[in-house]
């Protein structure tokens, strides 16, 4: 019944729009501000939801209208798509497929929590606190619906905008440091992007993403652009070696900063190289995959032993995530070069691995650090040493943090396992030397997490400060509830969202199969 | 023969020169409290001429083409004009609270605006030199209107004595050039240029001509007036010649290398390449490290004309197109940030420390919140107005050959960012110092104008299109 409505549209412009009022209702009134704001987060989750009903409907119908010929991204519904600057050819094209569906879902989910935590946790400016969060949540829909890759673009880098306000402004002691690094990284790795996007422009005359993945080059020019998309792409995963920003920003940004960048702004990295450098520079993304996937084996392993000799906890979560997402682009990397090798099977199933990692990082991390604000609220410090012993304090909150710990390790029936198996099982069938290694990380990733929920929850009450924390409140608890029965849910039954996502991997699958070279 | 026609053609500029003269006049007559009437007959003067360019009277060419009214011209006049009047609006409080609210400061400015309008319409090298003598002459007396004032005192000698030079530098040139077409007409050394094959005189003449415009642009390595310019001149000059010269800049070096020197495009096109270079990395990173807002917009604004020069470098209309769109979001961005520090200077103190701006965001959030959009447009970030200047050089260069400067280009662009930022930092993340000045009352009609025009980079970065389309159009493109 939602078919015909422009429910991308809605769902990018209600939470930017949205942030207006929130404004209006001003620092001086807190309450409203806040209340207004977690109106219109879930009036965008309930539209979110209108849109993945009005998507399963969809398939059909677009097929048999016989849908404009999109090439890769013909699974692409409800799509609008207007001449935006007419002299460019540059278009407002919004599209979604089974890929950026998860993904938007994702992110208006994890923004209704964000909002909910940022209840008690923020107490200055909170009016503009809010209303910075919805206009990055409407910035990050922008991203997975954008199918024009200048407009894509535009939602990119204004992202950087309210996320570097969020950091600077809420942040820790270091906030300007760490907000400054992160701001400068992005954005040097997002123009070498915008030049190789001109560049196509030149080529084709067009922003069409769809244009962009037919068109031929050479191989010298999509060793080019492959690079361009890489720096891109490779910071805001971020991948060894341009994770250095990640640890700051994540430990200085407040609570629910770190939670949408570790549960979403991270996934557009993957995302960048699942809809551009694969699709645009298949050739080059091959012959350079030996890279990729030597930087991810270092993220997964090394980053790894980096996040054991942490003593700050958010900064043990933030190596942590880097570690996890060197899975997302293995598998995608993997993926192609077993494509390639003719082993199609293999190759969807190391995608749909990286998709669902990505996921499912986005509820494990989110909470992690969800968990550790909670924490943080009560103690005002992040530092391991300072805790020991909280369970017999926060019975309920230690059981929830146990279980994202475990997630967080990949125990099977947690939405953690789901992905990095699947990845592991593409990584055997490209190179089991490769294959092994990624295992590896799963001793790794347990040590870790295992050490810090020992430290932290397990044990004798370590001192007076701990001896007087209250369990969770009810806003608490839902927020954490609410992630883990979706963990659960992910990792007991991951079916619908790998069907969710079939159509487009095959497609893709199918694309990059195919060599470029012109 | 001067015909009618000719005069009509002239129209604007004939009805500005003698508004001018009225002003002049009219000005003498009036008591210092009735001083708003020349501020506001001033505007109104702006607003009649940008109606009379928009009208076409007359023909394309006037005075056996001396002056060629064409899409480019008309284009650059409407901005000169709106920047202009902008300027005059920000100005008139700080003006008054420094007892320099005097008639000279507008007539000063409307000749400027005069010269502008010829030198961005002139067909022949003799016009040239006139629109810019008169653009130059006026601005050197502006910058010491302050007479009491020695940094403004010793800015204006500074200028005075290197846009001299600067001249002499473009005259000499033009003489050049002169003596290989045997034409002032930028038509038939467009002619000759194409054709003659001793070419020796004619790139001399270009090498100085290059040299001209870069000094008038304040490209690196010409820049160095620019800095002790812009901070010693009252903020009130600075303003002006901050903004609206550029786009009067642009439209020199296009009548000169395009429309006059267009054969010889493969020997300035690499000239400019270098200055662009030159400029996007002396400006940026010499900005870094400026304590003093004006100087540090100083800088950035040499490597803004790194990227304008960008545009120009590959002689295609596109290029052009982009380069002028880039001089229009400047001007517009600069005058909006030169109109915050107007807005929060006073009597007896002159927010232009970077210091001064500590904790805006919770002394003043609504300024706070405009100057944070202006220095994201300047830094280029998408969606602001700013970004789609640097989207559309960029583009102009991004073809094989010139791929270099675009990455060049790029590079820049993320070391100017952080001395951007370095503003909403301070105004965001800053606790204000607890001596800081509170922000006044702005007088209405300023803090409105400055609000739409703070808002336009956002409202333009959104709908861009017609106006880049205007640009297209006046260069011929579809």
């Amino acid at each position: 019944m939602f078919a015909n409505w422009p429910l991308l549209s809605l769902l990018i412009w209600l939470p930017i729009l949205g942030a207006i009022p929130v404004l209006l209702a001003g620092d001086r009134r807190p309450d409203l501000a806040r209340r207004v704001a977690l109106a219109v987060a879930a009036a965008t989750f309930l539209v979110s939801l209108a849109m993945l009903s009005a998507f399963n409907h969809a398939i059909a119908d677009s097929i048999a209208r016989g849908a404009a010929d999109l090439g890769l991204l013909k699974n692409m519904q409800l799509q609008e798509n207007l001449l935006w600057i007419e002299a460019l050819n540059v278009r407002y094209h919004l599209g979604v497929d089974g890929i950026s569906v998860a993904l938007v879902l994702l992110t208006t989910f994890t923004s209704v929590l964000v909002v909910i935590l940022g209840w008690g946790s923020v107490e200055k400016k909170v009016a503009q606190y809010m209303a910075a969060m919805l206009v990055l949540e409407g910035l990050m829909v922008g991203v997975f619906c954008a199918l024009d890759a200048l407009l894509f673009y535009v939602f990119f880098e204004g992202m950087l905008i309210p996320m570097f306000i969020l950091i600077g402004v809420w942040g820790g002691a270091r906030r300007v440091y760490a907000t400054l690094k992160f701001f400068i990284y992005t954005f040097f790795g997002s123009i070498f992007m915008l030049v190789g996007l001109l560049y196509l422009y030149f080529k084709t005359g067009t922003f069409e993403l769809a244009e962009l993945a037919k068109v031929g080059l050479s191989a010298k020019e999509q060793a080019w652009l492959f690079f361009a998309f890489l720096i891109a792409f490779a910071v805001k995963v971020p991948m060894w070696p341009v994770h250095t920003w990640l640890p700051d920003a994540h430990v200085e940004a407040p609570t629910g900063g770190s939670v949408v960048l570790a549960a979403i702004m991270l996934k557009i990295g993957g995302y960048g190289f699942i809809r551009f450098s694969l699709p645009i520079v298949p050739d080059a993304s091959l012959e350079y995959a030996w890279l990729v996937i030597a930087m991810s084996l270092i993220a997964v392993v090394y980053v790894g032993y980096v996040a054991l000799v942490q003593e700050d906890m958010k900064k043990l979560i933030a190596y942590s995530s880097i570690a996890h997402m060197g899975f997302v682009t293995l598998g995608v990397f993997i993926s192609l070069a077993l494509a390639r090798s003719g082993n199609a099977t293999g190759a969807a199933v190391g995608i749909q691995g990286a998709m669902v990692q990505m996921i499912s990082h986005g509820f494990v991390s989110g909470a992690m650090f969800a968990s550790v604000g909670v924490l943080y609220d009560r103690m005002h410090t992040r530092m391991i040493r300072d805790y020991g012993g909280v369970v017999n304090t926060m019975p309920r909150f230690a059981a929830l943090f146990v279980l994202f710990a475990m997630a967080n390790c990949g125990l099977p029936g947690t939405s953690g396992f789901v992905g990095e198996f699947w990845v592991i099982l593409a990584a055997f069938q490209h190179n089991p030397l490769v294959g092994a290694l990624a295992a590896f990380t799963l001793i790794i990733g347990a040590a870790y997490t295992l050490w810090l929920v020992k430290r932290v929850i397990f044990g004798e009450v370590a001192n007076e400060h701990v001896a007087e924390l209250q369990d969770m409140n009810g806003r608490e608890t839902l927020v954490l509830a609410t992630l883990a029965a979706a963990v659960l849910l992910l990792g007991l039954w991951p079916q619908p969202l790998g069907n969710l996502m079939d159509a487009p991997i095959a497609e893709l699958v199918k694309h990059i199969v195919i060599s470029k070279g012109a | 023969m001067i015909s009618l026609t000719d005069i009509l053609t002239l129209l604007p500029e004939s009805f500005l020169t003698l508004a001018i003269c009225a002003l002049l006049l009219l000005d003498l007559f009036l008591k210092p409290a009735q001083r708003s009437v020349t501020h506001y007959l001033s505007i109104v003067v702006l607003a009649v001429t940008g109606w009379l360019v928009l009208q076409h009277f007359g023909e394309p060419t006037a005075f056996g083409g001396m002056f060629v009214r064409d899409g480019v011209a008309v284009v650059l006049k409407v901005f000169v004009l709106l920047t202009t009047a902008l300027v005059f609006v920000y100005a008139r409080p700080y003006l008054r609270d420094r007892s320099l609210f005097v008639g000279e400061y507008y007539v000063l400015c409307l000749f400027a605006v005069l010269g502008m309008m010829l030198l961005v319409s002139a067909g022949s090298l003799v016009m040239i030199y006139l629109g810019l003598e008169l653009l130059a002459l006026s601005s050197y007396a502006l910058v010491a209107l302050n007479r009491d004032s020695p940094l403004s005192s010793e800015a204006a000698m500074k200028y005075f004595v290197l846009g001299a030079l600067a001249s002499g530098m473009l005259l000499y040139g033009m003489s050049m050039i002169y003596g290989a077409a045997g034409s002032l007409d930028l038509n038939t050394i467009h002619a000759v240029a194409a054709a003659s094959t001793q070419r020796g005189l004619l790139l001399f003449g270009v090498v100085f001509v290059v040299v001209g415009i870069a000094f008038k642009f304040g490209a690196a390595p010409f820049h160095m007036w620019l800095p002790d310019v812009y901070q010693g001149a009252p903020t009130a000059v600075t303003v002006f010649i901050g903004s609206a010269p550029k786009l009067a800049a642009f439209g020199m070096a296009y009548r000169l290398l395009e429309g006059g020197l267009d054969g010889l495009g493969g020997h300035w096109q690499l000239m400019l390449a270098l200055l662009a270079v030159l400029s996007l990395a002396i400006g940026n990173i010499a900005a870094i490290m400026q304590s003093n807002l004006k100087r540090m917009l100083a800088y950035s604004t040499i490597s803004h004309v790194g990227f304008l020069f960008l545009g120009l470098v590959n002689g295609q209309p596109e290029g052009y197109a982009a380069a002028m769109f880039y001089a229009i979001s400047y001007a517009l961005t600069a005058a909006a940030a030169f109109g915050i520090i107007l807005l929060l200077s006073r009597a007896g103190f002159e927010a232009e420390e970077i210091a001064d701006y500590k904790g805006l965001s919770q002394r003043a959030p609504w300024y706070a919140f405009l100057m944070a959009l202006i220095m994201f447009s300047l830094a280029g970030v998408p969606p602001l107005f700013g970004f789609f200047g640097k989207l559309l050089v960029l583009k102009a260069v991004a073809v094989p050959g010139t791929l270099w400067l675009a990455i060049a280009g790029a590079i820049f662009a993320i070391v100017g960012i952080y001395y951007y930022l370095r503003i909403v930092k301070v105004m965001y993340f800053d606790d204000p110092d607890a001596d800081a000045v509170p922000a006044k009352p702005a007088d209405a009609p300023m803090r409105a104008v400055l609000s739409v025009n703070a808002l336009a980079l956002l409202v333009l970065g959104l709908t861009w299109g017609p106006l880049y389309g205007w640009c297209a159009q006046a260069f011929g493109i579809r």
